[in-house]
């Protein structure tokens, strides 16, 4: 294996006490199986994933419960074989704090398997092989982001990509979880990092690991001795520094090139795979395991035995603190993640996600509560702490005064909101918090713009039809009337001329007078000619005509408006951009058809109007 | 406080009152060696405008309806009257204390909205309002070989600070840059100028001739800035930039004519130059944000103190550069922003490829 150790650092960053002895000391160990597990239904970035069994079932471990037919969602598998005991809402591991439809399975403690098809020797299988594997294993990124692995694995095949990276950085304090995995199953990660290699043929593979974890790179250096990729990958020995981990600070650190805004890093031809997720990847494959399980980290001073464990998906947490030893009495918070970007949970009673790869349970001590908030002394640290060169104090002050469109301005869109600023502010101000909530706002309001829009659309639409409608009744109003003074007229010339028996020729005229002028005010499908022609509703005509006119240029704003937010969604399918061009397209038609009605009638009224001063 | 729902939990133990601490324990050493050079009055001096800042501020906060413990704890108040006792000839009388601690800290910085609000450096504002209304009493300096000769007693210091006593006949002295200025329009000639005050390099060092207690002491103040500059409480930019402001026109305008513009040593080490290095241009209320402006903050106070001193009416400009380079601080802010990550200086998306054309690295 190659070695070098990264000296080029990214802008910022800090170095916070890493507390990584206190998990790394004890061996990995593999958790017991719980009596009852939770699976939340959205422990993936995306949609909410479908039930396929029902109360009742009997499942086997490893038995699909959960798919998403479509966009973005991982499949979530049964963690122990069981009965399915509900299919309801429970409170879910999230800092909103709200419930997710999850599956209760009650353990029948038997943990047999689901016959998924293994692939020991997927050097000899196809690509559709392996993808098949994987498509339904329901892999997420297992660093914390949870984004569905298979969606990813999908583009990059699609795009094609030149640089593989491993993230092994693993920059939070506290977690050691990719490194307990790093030195008790380094083989499973080379498989895994192989596995990648030939679906994606990338021209390098590039491992980033902090120089804190020598003992995870002692083991993956024995274990690639005389194995096939022992001259291809290259570990890249970085210097300790929160936020090495974070991608785009990674792809900044291992090849010097910056993902630009907006953009993801396949754009430039780079997919990064954290280290848990290879070695899921390698065991839906070669064991045709599902992702079941994963690695957990229990640390914190209130916990008496920390370290790593296997854990199953859905385990309680409460039993998890019970392995570790948790000291009730000192515990004061209890945190998912790290202390930098996890985050607090107010009590034991929720289950293990596929993002949840530390559980911390820290003293007052510790982690001291934060002080009060002191104002702002504009030093500048947290300028200089920004990984992103972001002005973290500008944004700050835009997000306390309400601000939010300056603040956007200012990108604010582009903050990872890693907490380095928060961490070397000396005012102790919580500018991570100040930065989500003005993001919510933004969000917010291009929601209400968005309904506004539509409100406007629905509004004139509707004015539109009124109008349409009170002319339309308007003129079956005057043709009755004026077939009813033909009809009169035709009644007294009858009486006057009583001896005359003629008076068809006048109510034919009422008729044939009448029944055209309905269909002349019909804007949608009236011939121009016809809407001129109608002689003394011209100005109402017109007016009509200008309504629809301005209605279709509205709707075809509003449609362009859609497409270039699709542009820069970055979850945006291109089935989804291309019908609504279509949609611009047509209302751009239908636009240019207005108008063409419009000067038609405009024409024939100036026609009309001129003819009487000749 | 209650527990923050998200990250982050954890924080630096870099706190304001800690930052604050390390500046007055950075002033320390020169703050003593400056009482020893000029005795008791000097010390009543200092005491007077440290308690009546805290006063002045705990009744403004007041005024304002503020937390009146919290933030008169922050260490904000000491540290802008340590450093004005600095700034004052060290045997001024006990009102010129009192009103320039009002001046720079009622005045200056609650007025203005308290702690991060105020535009310009309380005690450089405060310096220079000072001197303009009492023109007498903030030039009137002490030799401090003739204080070293007949120190005055703690009783007789008393009655000089609070001016029952008039001692000052007996010991005044000027400045060097005092000296210099009048000399030269009197159309003396440098280096007569310098031999006359026995200027040397070892004397400005140590202090030997008269000044404020923060001007005497170049190398303690310069121990204590490096102190700071270690534990990470200022940044290297604005110093530097200050010192190079200084020092490059003064070299080579020395160079060139030595008979009539002073050297490099002799602008550095004098008057407040060192004080405002380390203590002044490092006020991150007053000074810009980022690195790149930081450093141009301190080049432009470096200059302009360097042509007030050479061509101004003024002997020393340090307090006059110090405060326009302050009102040049939201401009600054404006156009030395960092290029944001994924994004060209101009802040558009970077090209596809990810690199950027200034850093090729």
């Amino acid at each position: 294996m190659i070695q070098q150790t990264i000296s080029r650092p990214f802008h910022g960053g800090i170095h916070p006490p890493e507390h990584k002895h206190l998990s790394n000391q004890a061996p990995l160990r593999t958790a017991p199986l719980p009596e009852e597990v939770v699976l939340s239904l959205v422990q993936h970035a995306g949609r909410i994933a479908e039930p396929i069994v029902q109360v009742g079932d009997r499942v086997q471990t490893g038995q699909l419960l959960a798919g998403c037919q479509s966009g973005t969602g991982a499949c979530i598998h049964a963690s122990i074989s069981g009965e399915v005991i509900a299919i309801e809402p429970r409170p879910m591991a999230h800092p909103s704090g709200l419930t997710a439809p999850s599956i209760v399975i009650r353990s029948d403690g038997q943990d047999s398997r689901w016959p998924w098809p293994t692939l020991p020797d997927w050097q000899q299988a196809s690509d559709q092989q392996l993808l098949a594997q994987l498509e339904h294993a329901g892999l997420v990124g297992l660093g914390g982001a949870t984004f569905p692995t298979w969606i990813k694995l999908e583009g990059a095949r699609k795009h094609g990509i030149r640089t593989l990276i491993i993230n092994a950085a693993e920059c939070e304090p506290y977690i050691t979880a990719d490194d307990l995995l790093m030195r008790s199953r380094p083989e499973a990660l080379l498989e895994g990092i192989a596995l990648l290699e030939r679906l994606l043929q990338p021209e390098q593979l590039l491992l980033g690991i902090e120089d804190n974890k020598p003992e995870a790179l002692q083991a993956i250096a024995q274990a690639i001795a005389g194995h096939a990729l022992e001259s291809r990958l290259k570990a890249c020995v970085l210097p300790t520094r929160y936020p090495s981990g974070g991608e785009k600070q990674l792809i900044q650190l291992l090849t010097g090139q910056e993902v630009p805004s907006g953009k993801l890093p396949i754009d430039l031809g780079i997919l990064c795979q954290n280290v848990g997720t290879l070695v899921a990847l390698r065991d839906a494959v070669v064991l045709g395991q599902p992702l079941i399980e994963r690695v957990v980290t229990l640390t914190g001073q209130a916990v008496r035995n920390p370290g790593n464990w296997l854990v199953r998906l859905g385990t309680p947490i409460s039993q998890l603190l019970q392995l570790a030893e948790a000291d009730p009495e000192q515990a004061e918070r209890l945190i998912v993640g790290g202390p930098m970007m996890g985050f607090n949970l107010d009590s034991d009673q929720y289950h293990v996600t596929k993002g949840m790869n530390c559980l911390l349970l820290t003293t007052a001590e510790e982690l001291p509560l934060p002080g009060p908030e002191q104002p702002c002394i504009r030093c500048g640290r947290c300028e200089d702490a920004c990984p992103v060169r972001l002005l973290p104090q500008q944004l700050y002050f835009y997000a306390a005064g309400g601000a939010f469109d300056k603040a956007e301005q200012q990108q604010l869109a582009d903050c990872i909101e890693c907490g380095a600023c928060a961490w070397v502010c000396p005012s102790e101000i919580p500018l991570v918090q100040y930065y989500r909530h003005a993001k919510d706002q933004l969000i917010r309001k291009r929601a209400d713009a968005r309904k506004a829009d539509l409100a406007k659309l629905r509004f004139e639409a509707r004015k539109a039809r009124l109008e349409r409608e009170e002319q339309e009744k308007e003129t079956k109003r005057r043709a009755r009337a004026e077939a009813a003074a033909k009809m009169a007229a035709a009644k007294r010339a009858a009486s006057e001329t009583a001896e005359n028996p003629t008076p068809a020729p006048a109510t034919a005229a009422a008729t044939t007078t009448a029944t055209p002028a309905p269909a002349a005010e019909n804007t949608a499908s009236a011939p121009p000619t016809a809407a001129a022609a109608s002689g003394s509703l011209d100005d109402k005509q017109l007016k009509q005509l200008k309504i629809a006119r301005a209605a279709a240029a509205v709707a075809v704003k509003k449609a362009e408006k859609t497409l270039a937010n699709l542009h820069t969604t970055p979850d945006a399918t291109p089935e989804q951009i291309q019908e609504q061009q279509q949609r611009v397209e047509a209302a751009q038609q239908q636009l240019a058809r207005a108008e063409q009605r419009l000067q038609d009638a405009e024409q024939a009224d100036a026609a009309t109007s001129q003819e009487p001063d000749r | 406080m209650s527990q923050p729902i998200h990250g982050p939990h954890a924080h630096s133990n870099q706190r304001m009152p800690l930052m604050m601490l390390q500046v007055l324990l950075a002033l320390t050493p020169a703050t003593l060696y400056g009482f020893w050079l000029y005795g008791w009055p000097a010390f009543n001096l200092w005491l007077i405008c440290l308690l009546s800042a805290l006063g002045w501020e705990a009744l403004f906060l007041k005024f304002f309806s503020k937390n009146v413990p919290r933030h008169l704890l922050d260490g904000s108040a000491l540290v802008t009257g340590w450093l004005l006792a600095l700034c004052l000839p060290p045997w001024a009388p006990w009102w010129l204390a009192v009103v320039g601690t009002f001046l720079a800290v009622a005045m200056i910085k609650q007025i203005f909205g308290g702690l991060g609000q105020n535009v310009f450096n309380p005690a450089m504002a405060a310096r220079v309002m000072l001197l303009i209304a009492f023109p007498v009493e903030m030039t009137q300096w002490i030799a401090p070989e003739a204080v070293q000769l007949d120190r005055p007693d703690f009783v007789a210091g008393l009655g000089q600070t609070f001016g029952s006593l008039s001692l000052l006949d007996a010991y005044t002295g000027a400045t060097l840059l005092d000296e210099v200025k009048n000399q030269q329009s009197l159309g003396a000639a440098l280096p007569d100028i310098l031999q006359a005050q026995q200027y040397n390099m070892a004397a400005t060092l140590l202090g030997q001739h008269a000044g404020s207690t923060g001007e005497s002491t170049a190398l303690l103040l310069l121990l204590g800035g490096l102190f700071l500059l270690f534990r990470g409480v200022i940044t290297w930019q604005a110093p530097v930039g200050l010192l190079l402001g200084l020092g490059v026109p003064a070299l080579l305008m020395n160079l060139w004519q030595p008979e009539s513009y002073p050297g490099l040593a002799f602008h550095l080490f004098t008057g407040g130059a060192m004080l405002a290095a380390w203590f002044i241009v490092t006020d991150p209320v007053t000074g810009p944000t980022t690195a790149t402006g930081r450093l141009v903050f301190g080049l432009g106070c470096g200059l302009l103190a360097w042509l007030v001193r050479t061509w101004g009416s003024y002997p020393e400009g340090i307090a006059f550069a110090v405060m326009l380079m302050n009102s040049a601080t939201p401009v600054l802010d404006r156009y030395f922003k960092p290029r944001i990550y994924g994004r060209t200086s101009s802040g558009a998306p970077l090209p596809a490829t990810g690199k950027t054309s200034g850093d090729a690295s």
